[in-house]
């Protein structure tokens, strides 16, 4: 029973508000893509124990959309953000590097 | 014998006699008893069988770790199973029923398992019921069934009620014992909110039993003051009779409350669950003695040393007139001494350290009580109660140094912090060498969403077993939590508290040590599941060398109190059997409820009309008045037929259908998702979402379209009107509304967010009536108003306007194949307008019809229906529905995925019409056979029924299906065997039975 921020509306809404959404920051494959592109786009989904990024929904609240970044295993909360970006912004990406010394984004590693 | 002693009883009042029945009998008890220490009182000593051997069982605890003593209690619609004796408080009329014995308690033909227990080893339910198949059918399910199973399944409906809390604080502290007060009281200080939840009906835990000073005063002073204390102070709830049941993420927490168990006449709810959100949560959970391992420790009589303390010394009742007390501590002393001095004969103390203990067994020496060192039992003899203990050395292997005749046996195996609701939000334990047991570690506790800890042990449940500890850690604990909430704690020094100093225990998980097998197949470890420390020996002899499997393989631990006094043990002897050591063994996992809450307190209000909201149209009323035969779609209600006096279903369904193909009907269609899209990028939004082109729709017109997920699978269908340039309204299935509408927004929000595109869900605003049939114009015209004739409005096209007095958005679409107008009106004018139809329709022989009327009609013109025709796995092209799909676009919500291999496998199953041979309706879901059998033996099948209906207009059965090549096999006839035991002969056909060249809607 998570507290996620909802960075639409403000509200620290219980898990029983909000509706996951999986992985964040996919990008997507659409006509003219390999199949393997297509199909890790569709199927290929990342399950860290640790650090990792997510979309929820505040489904029973605002409706809206926003982007997690939370470790899987401790539940420690990094930072919640805007669901329209394709990367997360630095700040938050600073606010991980701060509290797991050594770990990068993906394209960093 | 077990009797009521004239000493003690600080919770009873004497001046308050009770009755109640235990198995019919009638009995009587104090006020302030619990069950267990009534029929203990009266001499009740065997309270219910084990559930594998069904031996006789006794109580062996006082409170919630009793694993034995569980009964039915209440009747009729107030019975419940498996509750248990010790936390079941007394009241008049209580009716109790021992469990897990037939026909009787006291003589029971199961227990002839407990002869065959060498035929029921550990993993003998995995060993036995692999082979042979056949005896599933004859002997395991009608023979073991029967045996198996604990307590009986109440028969009728609940007749009590429940409640949920909501409920948030800055600190909940769980345990109401005097480190949960202390550490209430610290943190309260600081001006946080706090909750105490205390499980029992009293304050104070087990300090007043076991004695020892705080501040100079006797315990039970320093728990009422501080009770009062607390009371006083407006930032702080005080709950008794309430479990702190589980603790999760981010400091959310569950409170159990028993508001009416005690008193079943007082009205109001039974239990309420509470559903916290805390900042810290302070676990002053205490700790639960651990009993030992011999020969006999299940015989009724044979109990935890502190419980038979807390019976003495809370209730007055001494469970044996002479007694054995056996230990590896100090702390059972404390037993013996009060035994002694309440006027009952302790004939030993065997105490299996080597020089025994310190003060305490000092004072128990001086009573005059014989202390036995390095002695142990060797094995209690006596069936329904103790009849006597071998004594043997404890390093031995359980020769018999002498018989000593008794009748009740105290234990201490040591003490173990309840760990529980620590462990339940992944904190971690560390194992405490000198006090052999495991304590929360303070390195790696559960963590909240900033990363710090938010549960903080305090007392017993952090490993602190004397009372100066317990205080001081528990005021640590206040303030610790009270900080981590955000708040100053108050400067303050931990109340002193004053104890006999103890000397350190000895570790016995085997008594005596080198136990021949012979006893050990007699040392229970798991007293409810049956497991002894023969079944754990055995399953490491198979190489079960996990906690986690050896747990799953034996059962040691999994009944309904969770391995409370048996978890410890049972990995220790585990341990000790591979060769391991404990920390290296490890735990199972802990998981909530801490003891079992009832099914109704989860529930809460949620039951009956309220489980679920019901949603109604404007006309739902109507329907009601007039026949309605109910069915529910989604949260909906629709009526499925209208039924006349003395019709049935069927017949029904058929005159609704005729009428309205040769007459005129009316369907709500009200519950139609109606999806409002608009913006300058909403045609480009559609084009995405839907497979064919809506950017191109003209105002005014309307388009069916399909609607893909990612996947390229078929997810809902319906008709888009374009308002205007930069609006559209989409209708969705009635179930789909809600789901459209956020797959609608996920794809706003979050892939296309810079697009100006709005949704907004007008399905409630408006209410829709279909007007079918024939006579469909000359109604609506019977009312007046709105030109509808072809020249004005041709199919496929809508208006606005108005008809009679009604605002009304007119759609000259047909999903029946027949002359139909969907008329919208807003929601208030629904009903209004809904009777006005049915009033002006009179001379045309209106009637309503059902979506069973609907579902017919739309299979007879072969239109497909999302959940019917589709389950998930179906794209559009599998059901011919390639015209619907723009071969112009570039892009569509599924279409890469439709480009797939396996989606463009000309093998994919494709939908086609059946008609069976001799005009009876196919079995719904039936498959179509084919040549051979697959690997597992089955008929290989080709195809499969999707809908089937009795057609009134053709008089004879038809359906659609998915088919191996089907549209290419049109006249093939196949087999379909149908559950009846009946084989079905269907020819493939046209799945368009009804007016193929749409004639009939096009006038
Ligand atoms: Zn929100």
């Amino acid at each position: 029973m998570l507290i996620l921020h909802c960075p639409n509306c403000g509200v620290d809404a219980d898990e029983t508000e909000l509706a996951p959404g999986g992985q964040a920051h996919l990008k997507r494959f659409g006509p003219g893509s390999s199949d393997e592109d297509f199909h890790d786009y569709l199927f290929a989904r990342e399950n860290p124990r640790g650090v990792h990024f997510e979309r929820w929904r505040h489904a029973h609240g605002c409706g809206k959309w926003f982007h997690a970044a939370r470790d899987t295993a401790t539940l420690e909360v990094f930072a919640t953000y805007s669901a329209q970006t394709t990367e997360p912004p630095q700040a938050v990406l600073d606010a991980i590097a701060a509290r797991r010394p050594g770990w990068t984004w993906r394209h960093e590693s | 014998m077990s009797t009521r002693i004239a000493a003690h009883g600080r919770l009873i009042d004497r001046a308050k006699s009770v009755g109640f029945t235990f198995n019919g009998k009638p009995m009587r008890g104090y006020a302030g008893d619990t069950l267990a220490s009534a029929l203990l009182a009266g001499d009740q000593m065997v309270m219910g069988r084990s559930y594998k051997y069904h031996r006789p069982r006794g109580a062996v605890a006082s409170g919630a770790e009793e694993p034995n003593a569980l009964m039915g209690l209440g009747e009729g619609a107030k019975f419940e199973p498996n509750q248990r004796a010790t936390t079941t408080e007394l009241f008049e009329g209580l009716t109790a029923r021992s469990q897990n014995h037939w026909p009787g308690l006291e003589f029971d033909v199961g227990a002839v398992n407990g002869r065959l227990s060498r035929f029921l080893p550990a993993g003998f339910y995995y060993k036995m019921f692999i082979h042979p198949r056949a005896f599933w059918k004859h002997v395991y399910e009608p023979v073991i069934r029967q045996a198996a199973g604990l307590g009986r399944v109440p028969g009728g409906r609940d007749a009590d009620t429940y409640e949920h809390f909501h409920c948030f604080t800055d600190v909940l502290v769980i345990g109401g014992g005097v480190a949960g007060l202390q550490a209430a009281r610290s943190a309260a200080a600081s001006g946080a909110s706090v909750l105490v939840l205390e499980q029992s009906a009293h304050w104070g835990g087990r300090a007043p039993v076991d004695g020892g000073t705080v501040d100079g005063a006797g315990a039970d002073d320093f728990v009422r003051e501080t009770v009062a204390e607390l009371e006083a102070m407006p930032n702080v709830t005080l709950r008794n009779r309430c479990m702190g049941a589980g603790v999760y993420d981010h400091g959310y927490a569950l409170g159990y409350e028993r508001l009416t168990d005690h008193a079943p006449r007082a009205g109001g709810p039974r239990h309420r669950l509470w559903r916290i959100r805390a900042r810290r949560i302070v676990t002053a959970t205490g700790a639960i003695e651990r009993p030992l391992a011999f020969a006999g420790n299940d015989v009724p009589g044979v109990m935890l040393a502190s419980a038979m303390r807390d019976y003495l010394v809370n209730w007055a009742v001494a469970p044996g007139r002479r007694v054995i007390v056996a230990t590896n501590n100090d702390d059972a002393y404390r037993t013996a001494i009060t035994l002694k001095t309440s006027g009952i004969d302790v004939l030993r103390i065997l105490d299996a350290r080597s020089s025994g203990g310190g003060a305490l067994m000092q004072e128990a020496r001086a009573l005059g009580i014989r202390i036995d060192c390095g002695r142990a039992i060797g094995r209690v003899s006596g069936g329904k109660r103790v009849r006597s203990v071998a004594v043997c050395a404890q390093e031995g292997t359980g020769g018999a140094l002498e018989e000593v005749e008794c009748d009740a046996v105290a234990m201490s195996g040591g003490w173990s912090p309840v760990v529980h609701l620590w462990s339940h939000c992944g904190g971690k334990l560390i194992w405490d060498e000198a006090r052999a047991h495991f304590r929360p570690d303070p390195e790696r506790p559960p963590r909240g969403a900033d990363g710090e800890g938010f549960v903080i042990p305090a007392g017993a449940a952090n490993g602190e077993l004397a009372l100066n500890g317990i205080l001081g850690d528990a005021d640590e604990a206040g303030k610790t939590a009270a900080r981590g909430a955000g708040f100053k704690p108050a400067r303050s020094k931990a109340p002193r508290g004053e104890t006999v100093e103890e000397a350190p225990l000895q570790p016995v998980w085997l008594m005596p040590r080198h136990a021949d097998a012979h006893l050990r197949a007699k040392a229970w470890l798991d007293y409810q599941n049956d497991v002894k420390v023969s079944d754990v020996r055995l399953a490491a002899q198979e190489g079960y060398h996990s906690v986690e499997h050896t747990k799953r393989y034996t059962t040691l631990g999994m009944a309904t109190d969770q391995g409370k006094l048996s978890n410890i043990n049972g990995l220790a002897t585990l341990a000790d059997a591979i060769g391991s050591e404990i920390p290296q063994v490890g735990t199972t996992t802990f998981r909530p409820p801490y003891t079992p809450i009832s099914m109704g307190a989860i529930a809460g209000e949620a039951r009956g009309a309220i489980f679920q909201p019901v949603r109604r149209t404007p006309m739902h009323g109507w329907h009601e008045a007039n026949g309605a035969d109910w069915e529910p779609v989604g949260q909906w209600r629709r009526p499925y037929t209208y039924l006349r006096d003395g019709e049935s279903q069927h017949d029904a369904v058929m005159r609704e259908v005729r009428n309205t193909r040769q007459a005129v009907g009316l369907l709500d269609a009200s519950t139609l998702g109606k999806l409002l899209v608009k913006g300058p990028d909403a045609g480009r939004f559609l084009d995405m979402l839907y497979t064919n082109m809506m950017s191109t729709l003209k105002p005014g017109k309307c388009r069916y379209g399909l609607m893909c997920s990612e996947n390229g699978f078929l997810i809902d269908d319906g008709v888009v009107a374009r308002i205007d340039e930069h609006t559209f309204l989409c209708h969705t299935t009635t179930g789909g509304a809600e789901r459209i509408h956020a797959h609608m927004e996920e794809w706003l929000q979050t892939e296309w967010w810079d697009w100006q595109v709005h949704v907004a869900n007008l399905t409630e605003q408006f209410a829709q009536v279909a007007v079918v049939g024939p006579d469909a114009r000359k109604l609506l015209e019977r009312l007046g108003g709105m030109d509808l004739s072809a020249g004005a409005m041709a199919f496929m096209e809508w208006r606005d306007g108005r008809i009679a007095e009604f605002d009304a958005r007119v759609y000259r679409i047909s999903f029946s194949g027949e002359l139909s107008f969907e008329v919208a009106v807003p929601a208030s004018q629904g009903l209004a307008f809904w009777e006005a139809l049915m009033d002006a329709g009179r001379e045309f022989g209106v009637m309503p019809y059902g979506t069973e009327a609907l579902h017919v009609m739309r299979a007879e013109k072969g239109f497909i229906m999302i959940g019917d025709e589709t389950d998930g796995t179906v794209i559009p092209q599998d059901l011919g529905l390639g015209w619907a799909i723009s071969k112009k676009k570039e892009d569509y919500l599924g279409k890469r995925a439709q480009a797939r291999p396996h989606m463009t496998d000309p093998t994919r199953w494709k939908l086609v019409g059946l008609e069976t041979v001799d005009g009876a309706v196919l079995p719904d879901g039936a498959y179509a056979l084919a040549e051979g059998v697959n690997a597992n033996g089955q008929r290989n099948v080709q195809g499969r029924v999707t809908s089937t209906y009795m057609s009134p207009t053709l008089g004879r059965g038809i359906a659609m299906g998915l088919v191996l090549n089907g549209p290419d096999r049109m006249g093939e006839v196949l087999e379909f065997p149908g559950t009846d035991g009946k084989t079905y002969q269907a020819r493939i056909v046209d799945q368009v039975f009804y007016d193929k060249d749409g004639e009939k809607q096009n006038v």
